[in-house]
Formats: structure tokens, sequence, C-alpha cells
């Protein structure tokens, strides 16, 4: 990211939303919002002093621990180590922008003057050729399936807390310690909370498996607990994957194959988790100190809105629709806009950046091109016939068709780098003007026409 | 210059085509300087022995207006095809079927049930119907059959020009007329005296794009003089007939009906008016969609007011009885 | 062949996105259906002009399928079957008033992951048309000539 950062062609535009894209491939433009941080970025130094300063010092659940841990209203990004490594000010929770009445120690403290509580958001308007989607995912809220008890108790974690609570720039430094500081005992981890469900999502999240066998192994490593593994399929396709798997198995790990049905917070505070072990063929319950629920990866809640932002259309599960699923997986059916990530399914750090590399190779190979090849199975008004009815107009996903006024009468015109070729203004088209390349109306009556002429071969058939 | 040897004929029709002709008023006298009419049952008292009597393409021209509905119609169309150089099918009904083709949604006997018993004011207690040949004393009574199914001219004879309309507009008449005379005509086939853009190229009202949520039968609206008609829900089939009228119909905010047929390269007339209505309604759920288009009054009569017979399927089916 | 034993032809319109994909699948995967449905693909339902229906009736057809994406959001270009389901029940009317039963004439969505769907739906129409029997339109038309 820092790489990113400082890469003279690239202009990273942080705490922005994109608002709006018209226009098409090789001539996109698009509007972004670039909200106020109310810090001013060419003063800020990111020395952190405001941070330190800010009076709301109850903070709130700080997103990038996952909610373990506590931020302040004024604060850098990613603990600190965001890039840019510049402040910002979260403007619900100020007290000066929300409420009016704040001493504002921030800009007291600030050395550089960068505080600005007068910053406006800004609209700039970028002309692009094309277009990366690489907006990630969201993780499945366990408190949508009641019987985890997520919520009820401290030491029930999902996935993404556990790993703030391993890592070195968490809130425990690394340690793995149930809310009264102690280390567990034991612990359990289950797997597909939130995928291969009905009642949620019906898909595998592919990189849980993986990321829960870590987990154990971390668990083993830092505190010694006994780890119970709650799964129904080990999924460890991936290079080394099954090797790492046996390896945990080694470690001393117990795998109870088995859905994690439930867990219950008893009245001491202390956890069971409830199974059935399906290679005993029995129930099983366990007592544990910390549970770790694996839960699925979602889109994100906006992606309906990503999604008609960049007219992209999205897969069943919600996640954004490849052009093709095996052959063309980071493309969209969107000339020029490309998917990189798990915006496009579930999918783990190597596949995610071949993913990404990918995208970006084909951006790059359209940027030598200079030029865009497109369909040739586009639709063509022919002037002659067309009276500019305006029947057609309206029927355009791609707003391809356009009026030409002319002599107190006008037709129609095509945009060949926006039509898709569907075809639906050339069956609409009363006057028979529009013609769809390669799936005309000819060449549909005559493949009509060949089925029913009855060939020699059925004609010695039916006189048999 | 030889006079324009012309022949004029109406099978199943209303007689407005021959008012046509003398609708061109002063210019009748152009034709009449022009042309020698040796048939026109309508104005003339020529009979059918007349017109065998004539060598083969003895008629330089003829214009045959009206759609083949009975074994007369269709006996004459031959005869008088045999009997002249060029052959048109002259007005809708000659053209695409027109008013009469409508009666394919029935059979003969139903018109027959319809006509001779059901009729309110018919009083007919031996329930008789129509036979082609009747014996009387004085001796075999014969008239034509009439058809289960009505024809345009073509389905059943070479035809060489189509002119369109119900009836053709005068002024387009006279173009066709004059090409005639001038030996300036289009290649055989072609439809003559009409346009090749639909109605609304030449129509008054204003367009925008279209997106329905109600339709309207005629009477149920009183429409804005400006808009398009369509954009108002009402059924103009002005975007799928061709053009060359005027735009008469619609330039008094009566929707177009579709009497001059189909435009060129469209094959279906019906089909493509259907096409055109339901896209553009307003829907976007299923249910929607079938409540707005449930509320269309007899598709096929509005959609293929002139064209039944020149459709893709001719006619609606006759149950086996 | 027996005499009283009918094959139903049948034409089906078939978008290129979901239902021919499907279709396509179901031909890989050697699942099972009778060969009464001749294929037409077009890049989406929404290309069908309703004038395609009435040529395959006219021609010969004894039944008619239009198959696309399900609305509302799968349509490979976003909205065609919204047009698709504009049209349909319009031509379902008018198929009605030449005679030709709602029977004869299918229109629906199958996406192109749903093969067995479609398998099931060329079983189920073809047995449904047999039963309705040859409609075989010019020589209905001939015979009732006169």
């Amino acid at each position: 990211m820092m790489d990113v950062g400082r890469h003279p062609n690239i202009e990273l535009l942080t705490y922005s939303d994109v608002i709006g894209v018209s226009g098409y491939v090789g001539q996109f433009k698009a509007q972004i919002r670039k909200r106020p941080r109310y810090v001013d970025m060419t003063l800020c130094t990111g020395c952190g002093e405001c941070v330190d300063a800010c009076v709301y010092r109850k903070g709130v659940p700080n997103e990038f621990d996952a909610g373990l841990s506590k931020r302040r209203a004024a604060y850098i990004p990613l603990n600190g180590q965001g890039v840019p490594m510049k402040a910002v000010i979260d403007k619900d929770t100020c007290v000066w922008l929300s409420r009016g009445k704040c001493l504002k120690d921030c800009v007291k403290a600030c050395p550089t003057g960068a505080i600005n509580f007068d910053q406006k958001e800004e609209i700039v308007e970028l002309n692009v050729g094309s277009i990366v989607v690489a907006t990630g995912f969201e993780m499945f809220d366990p408190k949508r399936l009641s019987a985890y008890a997520y919520g009820k108790s401290p030491d029930i974690l999902d996935g993404l807390q556990f790993e703030r609570m391993s890592s070195a720039t968490g809130p425990t430094k690394g340690q793995i310690l149930t809310a009264d500081g102690k280390k567990p005992e034991r612990v359990a981890i289950i797997h597909c909370v939130g995928s291969r469900d009905e009642h949620a999502n019906r898909y595998c999240s592919r990189v849980c498996c993986m990321y829960a066998l870590k987990h154990a192994h971390l668990v083993r490593d830092k505190t010694g607990a006994e780890v119970f593994e709650f799964y129904m399929d080990i999924r460890a396709f991936g290079k080394d994957y099954e090797e790492f798997y046996q390896r945990v198995q080694e470690e001393g790990v117990y795998f109870v194959r088995g859905r994690g049905a439930e867990v219950v917070v008893l009245n001491d505070g202390k956890l069971q988790v409830k199974a059935e072990d399906t290679t005993l063929g029995i129930p099983v319950q366990i007592s544990v100190d910390m549970v770790v629920l694996e839960t699925a990866m979602e889109p994100q809640r906006d992606s309906d809105k990503v999604a008609s932002l960049f007219s992209i259309s999205r897969s069943a599960s919600g996640f954004f629709q490849e052009a093709h699923p095996k052959l063309r997986p980071f493309h969209t059916n969107t000339e020029g806009v490309f998917l990189a990530g798990t915006c496009q399914a579930p999918k783990d750090v190597p596949d995610t950046v071949a993913h990404a590399g990918a995208a970006a190779s084909e951006v790059l190979s359209m940027l030598s091109r200079g030029e865009v090849v497109i369909s040739p199975t586009t639709a063509l008004v022919d002037e002659k016939l067309c009276s500019g009815c305006k029947t057609c107009i309206a029927l355009c996903p791609y707003t391809a068709l356009s009026y030409l006024a002319h002599n107190g009468t006008g037709v129609v015109q095509v945009n060949e780098a926006l039509c898709k070729g569907c075809g639906t203004c050339a069956a609409a088209c009363p006057a028979g003007a529009i013609t769809a390349r390669h799936f005309t109306d000819q060449q549909i009556v005559a493949e009509l026409e060949g089925l029913f002429k009855p060939s020699a071969m059925a004609k010695e058939l039916a006189s048999i | 210059m030889p006079k324009l040897k012309l022949g004029l004929y109406w099978a199943a029709s209303c007689g407005g085509c021959e008012i046509a002709i003398v609708e061109l008023r002063e210019k009748i006298l152009d034709l009449d300087a022009a042309a020698e009419i040796l048939f026109w049952p309508v104005a003339m008292d020529y009979k059918y022995h007349d017109v065998e009597a004539m060598p083969d393409q003895h008629i330089d021209v003829c214009l045959f207006n009206g759609a083949i509905r009975n074994s007369e119609n269709e006996h004459v169309a031959h005869l008088l095809r045999k009997k002249s150089k060029v052959f048109v099918a002259f007005g809708s009904c000659a053209h695409t079927g027109g008013i009469p083709g409508l009666a394919n949604m029935y059979s003969r006997q139903s018109i027959f049930e319809r006509a001779y018993f059901d009729e309110p004011s018919v009083i007919n207690v031996d329930k008789v119907l129509p036979q082609t040949s009747y014996a009387m004393p004085e001796g075999q009574v014969n008239i034509p059959r009439m058809y289960n199914t009505v024809k345009t001219l073509a389905q059943i004879e070479d035809v060489d020009y189509f002119v369109p309309g119900c009836p053709p507009q005068p002024p387009q008449i006279w173009n066709v007329v004059e090409a005639i005379l001038s030996g300036k005509l289009p290649p055989k086939g072609s439809v003559v005296g009409a346009n090749d853009k639909t109605v609304c190229d030449e129509c008054k009202h204003t367009r925008q794009e279209k997106r329905i949520k109600k339709f309207y039968r005629p009477h149920e609206i009183i429409p804005d003089s400006n808009a398009c008609l369509f954009d108002q829900g009402i059924l103009c089939a002005g975007p799928a007939t061709r053009g060359g009228c005027g735009a008469l119909c619609t330039k008094v905010d009566l929707p177009c009906r579709g009497c001059y047929g189909a435009p060129p390269h469209v094959v279906d007339q019906g089909a493509a008016l259907l096409s055109a209505a339901a896209s553009v309604a307003d829907a976007s759920t299923e249910e929607e969609a079938a409540r707005i288009i449930g509320e269309i009054v007899d598709p096929v009569g509005t959609f293929y007011r002139f064209g039944l017979p020149a459709s893709l399927l001719h006619r609606t089916r006759i149950e086996p009885r | 062949m027996s005499e009283n034993h009918f094959e139903p032809r049948i034409v089906g319109f078939l978008c290129n996105w979901c239902t021919y994909t499907a279709a396509d699948t179901a031909g890989v995967n050697r699942m099972k259906m009778p060969p009464n449905v001749d294929i037409i693909r077009v890049m989406c339902s929404g290309r069908i002009d309703p004038e395609f229906v009435l040529k395959a009736f006219a021609l010969g057809a004894d039944g008619v399928i239009v198959s696309g994406c399900h609305p509302p959001g799968d349509c490979h270009y976003s909205n065609g079957n919204f047009k698709t389901f504009r049209r349909m029940p319009l031509l379902e009317t008018v198929l009605a008033q030449y005679g030709i039963e709602k029977e004869r004439f299918h229109w629906g969505w199958i996406s192109g992951a749903e093969a067995n769907k479609w398998t099931q739906l060329v079983h189920d129409f073809t047995e449904q048309v047999r039963t309705l029997g040859p409609l075989d339109w010019q020589h209905e038309l001939a015979s009732k000539e006169d």
C-alpha cells in the first residue's frame, strides 16, 4: 500500500466515494465526492498529536480492530499505519462537529495548524478509459444466527476479531486472552458460520477452512490450549494447503466432524459448544473458554448501488458478476469495467493477487493498444426507414439510442460503443428500421424455414 | 399518342376506391384525356363477356380493388390478369385484405348463421341459408360460392404493383397514373403511391420517449392535440404503417388505423405493432405488465385491422364442428 | 413408427446467456430429454420479435417455447427480459384469438445453472403438446379451403 501511496502515476483518493459514472469504454467520466476530513492533507504530518488531544476519550469501536478496541473522533486510520498516514476527524463522533460544543484541543495540539473544521466536500470529475472495481467484501454478522450466541459473551469472537487479537498491532499486542485477561485453556473453532447454510448463504466462502486451521495453529502455539475444530469438510485445495492441514493435525488439534450447532453461555460465563460428531454418530457437548466463529464472506451491503453505478450485474449470491465464470473471471459484461478480488467472489490472498493482476494486465493491454475491440453484434438504424417514432429509445439499457431531430421530424441513431447487441430495439421497432447485426430477422426466419423444410432424408423416412 | 387502356374492377370492397378515383376531381378530365376505360362496372356498362372477348394483355393497366371473398372475385381476378399487361392491387382490400379481411376471424358458416339466423331483424323460420346452386321451375340458379377465408389479390394471382390505402389518397393516385403514363415505374412487385417511412414521419404530433401506464380506446380519452397519440396510450398504428397518406387521421387527432399496410421489410404488421405497444408498457414486474397489457381489447382486431389476410397466420382457426 | 404416435415439433427461442447455456449444459452432461425441441439461439429474450413465434407456428410448429433469464436481476443486458414479459402476455392473447391454445406456447425463465429445469420443461412441454395433437397450420388452412 505504501508503494501505491508513493507511485507518481497513481493518484490516491481516500475517504472518497464514486457518485456517478457516465460514458463508455475509453471515455468514462467518473464523479468523485471527496468527503471532508477536516484535516488539511498538505499540512498534516501524521504526528498523532491531535489523536492524543481529542476530548472524546470514551472512544467508539475501532473498525480496524473489529470492535475489540476503541478509537477517538480524531484518528489515524489502520491504527496509525494508514496510507496516507494522515489524521481524519469522524464527523459523527466529533463533539464539535456533532454538537458544536468543544474546546477543540486538537486544533491547539496540531503543530502545523492542519485542522480545518470549515472543510467542505469536494466533487472532482475524472476522465478515465477503464475502471477496475475492487470493493472487497464484508463479514457475515453472526448475530443473524442466534444459535451461536454472538454478542452474549465477550469470549465469542468472529474470525476477524481473532485475527486482530492475534496481531502484534492489535488490542492485546498479539496475545490470545479471554476477556478476563487470562490465556484460554480450551478454544472451540466453528467453521461455516453463515456459509453453506440455507438460512444464510448457500455458498462456501472458500477461505475460512484455511484460516481456521491457522487460528488453531496460533492458539496451540501461543497458549497451548486444547483446540476443538468443528467442521463439515476441510477445504484445503491450494498449494501446500493439505500439508498445512496435516501439520495442524499433528499439532494435536481435535477435529470434530460435525457442524457446530449451538453455543450456550452458561451462568458462570463459561461457554458450551454443542454439535453432532458424525464420525462417531453421537451428539457432543464441549465446554470451552473461547469460541471463534469463522464467518462467511459476503458482498458489501451497498453492492446493489455500486453495481448500478458501474452498470454491472450481480450474481445470485450478490457478488459482482463476472463476464464468464471460467473464461473471463475478471471482466464484467460492461466493456471497460473489470473486477479485482473478493468483490467478485470469496477468495484468498494468492487468488486475489492473481485476479487483480489479470484485471490490471487487461487494462494495460487496452492502454497500449489505444483502441477498443467491441462486439460486432450491434444494432443499426436504417435512416431511410426510421421515422423517429422514439419507440426504441427508452428500451435500451445502455442509453445507446439517441434521437436526431431534422426538419420537423428526425431519426434515431445507435452509439456502437455503448450498444451491447441485445437486440431488443430491433424486436420493438415497428417500422422494421433496426437491424440486429448477426441476429437479423432474415437470419432467424431462415433458421425457422430451414427447420421446417422437409429434408430428403425425412421424406425417405416418412415413406417407410 | 394512343390512349392508355384502363380497366377498373371491384371485388369484396365498399366502393370507396371508386370514389377515390372520382375524388381526383378536375384531374379526372386529365385522366379521361389520357386513358380509355374499357371496363369499370360501377360506372360503365361493360360486361364480363366484353372482357372475355378481348385479346390477352389488351388492357394496359387494370386497377383491381377489393379482397377475394368469393369465387366470382377470384374468377374475375384471373380473367383480368390474363387480359392485362399491368395488374395493380388497388387499395387496402386488394393489398392486404382490408376490412373484409376481418371476416377471417370467423368462418363462412358462422357468418351465415349470424346474418341469416341470429340477426335480430331477420325472420328465417325455415332456417334457409344461401346455396350456390338452386333448382327452380324456371331453371338452375347459380351464385358465386363464398369462401371461408378472405384472401389478398396477390395470394391468388400474380400482381405487378400495389397501391395501398383505404382508400388510396387522390394525390397518390395521380402520382401512380403519372408514373404509368411516363413509363417510369419501379421494379415489379413494388408498393407505389406511398412512402418508405412510416406515418410518424408525416405526423404533426410531437413524440416523446414512450412509457405507457395505460392504454386507451379512442372513445375513452380526449387526446392532447400536440402530443403524440401513442405516447398518450392510444393504440395508433402510425409507427407500424407505411406513410404517404399525409397522416390525415392523426391530423384530426384520430389514431392511424394502419390502412396503408406494413412498412417495407415488415413481414407482419400486426406483430410489429403488438411488439411496439407492449415494449413501451411502463412495467417493471410481470404482474404490472400483465395488468397494463390485459386492458387492450381485441388485439387481433386492433393490430390486424387492415391486414389479417396478409398476416403470417392469415386467419383464425376454424374449429371442427 | 406408429401412425397414432404423434411427435410434436417444438421450436425453442432461447437466450444465449441463460436458457441456451442451461440447454448446452444439459447436453454436455448427457441429461436425457425427448428430441422434439429445436433450438434457435438469440442473444437476449428481448430480441424475440412476436413475428418469430407467429412464423414458427405458420411454418408448422406444434408448440413454441420462449425462455430467458429470470427477472429482475439476471438478464445479461440488464432488463431485456422486461421487454419479454411485456410482449409475451399480449402475444399469448393474440395466439389465443387465432385459435392457438395457450398450452402450445410456453414462455418463462431458466437460468444458466438450471439445466435440470430445462430438461424437465422439454419433457413436460413435449407431452403437453402431444396431448393437444398436431397444429399443422398450413394443413389446417388448406383443409378449410373450398
